[in-house]
């Protein structure tokens, strides 16, 4: 066959333009089961890191001992930040405690005569996983100097299987995807293939190997299979711009922050390579054996 | 050499194709094998391709034992065996040079050794000025002799012949009838598969006659030893 390699691959790209418009089906199914399936990953993706992002505004309040003198209890900042899970520990003297508590009770007269004595100094303390709330509080409490934690178990707890549901649901999405993809693309190949089905007869009967008569189509498979990656990469890319600069536009409250497409140029284009590839070689690999049973 | 030992061939819907079928033709020979619709006659065809395999019996086709043939073996096989149909089964979409040189390509030939023997069979079959011509510019004739020149090509010890005259009007028909008598000179094997007896009268070859799935008789024109 080696003296042949040349035919085989010019034939597999003389088949792209003999069957034109096959050709065209294929790579429209191609471009759209990814495109649905790439946005919907997209989309899930940056719902993760937002919501990771809302998890992290999720503080934990450290009150620190009203009898340690004011730079000692600054000093249990530095232990604080010690415990592997904290992120960030940011100190709050008992006077800005006063200011916020002011701020936030303004007109409230049951609270007017508060003074920053009756507060204590405090660490806001954000966490690299709330999923692990339970364990660094309980790190946390062993600290000489902490006289009380106030952590919101719950929102924690809530975030964590927000994050889970998302992570299984979006998994069992894209598989589904996945599947109904291929085998719509699997068919469409085997239409293409069902077109050819005299010539794979007539090779068949001529005494060519399976392997000389699968190679012009897997080639025709990997090429459309790669252009169909390619044109769903780059509208992709076009929708995903688009819709940023449209939410830009409208979300004036900044609740959404989408990842700039940049930041997803190489998984996206391994992705859709690899998605791209696996479809058409293998679609067509697959796909052919039906017919060579002559 | 074709040779079939007690052949049957029985269909998973019940049909008995073939019910002990015996015969050998030798290497070099020029047979004819008739019978009418439903005969087995397609069977015979289909066991010498290894399309199928024999219920009972031995098939042996130019040296592979058809009973126990490998999938992986059958192109290796039928590399040895050309086939002409009547329908022709040609490549529309390649030229009359292609619809041959992509049987040699088929088996790993050499480009240098397609771009001698493809002309060559070509002239052989008449069709040396029509090279470059696809199969729907030719007139049945010159498809049927295509067709010869595709099966020709890779120099097969046997060559079978399905109706080859079966589209053809009667001018025509001869002419590929001589033209499978000049291949047999050559020395190839032929397996002419016929239904017009006259064609078969005209050429005075072995004659094995096929009815039911049985040989009812095997011998030359007009001297046929009946088998029954």
């Amino acid at each position: 066959m080696k003296n042949n390699l040349g035919y085989l691959l010019k034939e597999g790209i003389r088949g792209i333009f003999l069957h034109g418009f096959m050709s065209f089906a294929a790579v429209c199914v191609t471009v759209a089961c990814l495109l649905i399936v790439g946005s919907f990953s997209v989309l899930v993706y940056n719902v993760n890191i937002m919501v990771e992002d809302l998890n992290k505004t999720n503080e934990i309040l450290v009150y620190i001992d009203s009898e340690l003198p004011d730079a000692e209890a600054k000093s249990v900042g530095t232990q604080i930040n010690q415990v592997v899970n904290v992120h960030k520990a940011e100190f709050v003297s008992r006077e800005d405690a006063l200011a916020d508590f002011v701020e936030d009770h303004q007109g409230d007269e049951a609270f007017s005569g508060v003074e920053a004595s009756d507060l204590r100094h405090r660490y806001k303390v954000t966490l690299t996983d709330n999923a692990l709330m339970d364990q660094t509080v309980a790190e946390l409490e062993t600290i000489p100097g902490v006289a009380k934690i106030n952590a919101a178990f719950e929102l924690a707890e809530g975030f964590s299987t927000l994050q889970n549901v998302l992570h299984i649901a979006s998994i069992a999405v894209i598989t589904v995807l996945l599947v109904v993809s291929l085998l719509i693309i699997s068919n469409t190949v085997k239409l293409a293939m069902y077109d050819r089905k005299d010539e794979i007869a007539i090779m068949k009967m001529v005494g060519a190997t399976n392997a000389f008569i699968r190679l012009p189509f897997v080639v025709e498979g990997f090429i459309l299979g790669m252009v169909g990656a390619a044109l769903a990469f780059g509208v992709e890319w076009l929708m995903y711009n688009a819709l940023i600069g449209r939410l830009a536009v409208v979300d004036t409250l900044k609740l959404f922050s989408f990842v700039p497409f940049t930041d997803l140029l190489t998984p996206m284009i391994v992705t859709f390579a690899a998605a791209g590839l696996f479809v058409g070689v293998v679609g067509s690999w697959t796909s052919i054996r039906k017919f060579m049973n002559v | 050499m074709i040779a079939f030992t007690d052949v049957t061939k029985s269909y998973s819907v019940g049909t008995h194709a073939l019910r002990g079928v015996s015969m050998q033709i030798e290497d070099g020979e020029f047979v004819f094998l008739v019978g009418p619709s439903g005969s087995g006659k397609s069977t015979i065809i289909k066991l010498i391709t290894g399309e199928l395999k024999p219920t009972t019996g031995t098939v042996h086709v130019n040296g592979y034992s058809l009973e126990r043939i490998r999938k992986r073996e059958i192109p290796y096989l039928r590399r040895t065996v050309g086939v002409v149909f009547q329908d022709f089964r040609l490549i529309e979409s390649k030229t009359v040079y292609d619809n041959v040189a992509f049987v040699m390509r088929a088996v790993g030939a050499k480009e240098e050794q397609i771009r001698e023997r493809v002309p060559y069979v070509l002239e052989l079959v008449g069709l040396e000025t029509k090279s470059r011509r696809h199969p729907n510019e030719l007139s049945g004739g010159e498809q049927q002799r295509l067709a010869i020149a595709r099966a020709l090509v890779n120099n097969p010890s046997t060559i079978i012949a399905d109706e080859p005259t079966g589209n053809l009007d009667p001018a025509r028909s001869l002419e590929i009838m001589s033209l499978l008598q000049e291949i047999n000179k050559l020395g190839t094997t032929l397996l002419v598969v016929t239904h017009q007896m006259d064609l078969v009268q005209q050429f005075g070859n072995r004659v094995i006659a096929i009815n039911e799935g049985l040989v009812v008789s095997d011998g030359m024109e007009g001297q046929e030893t009946n088998e029954e």
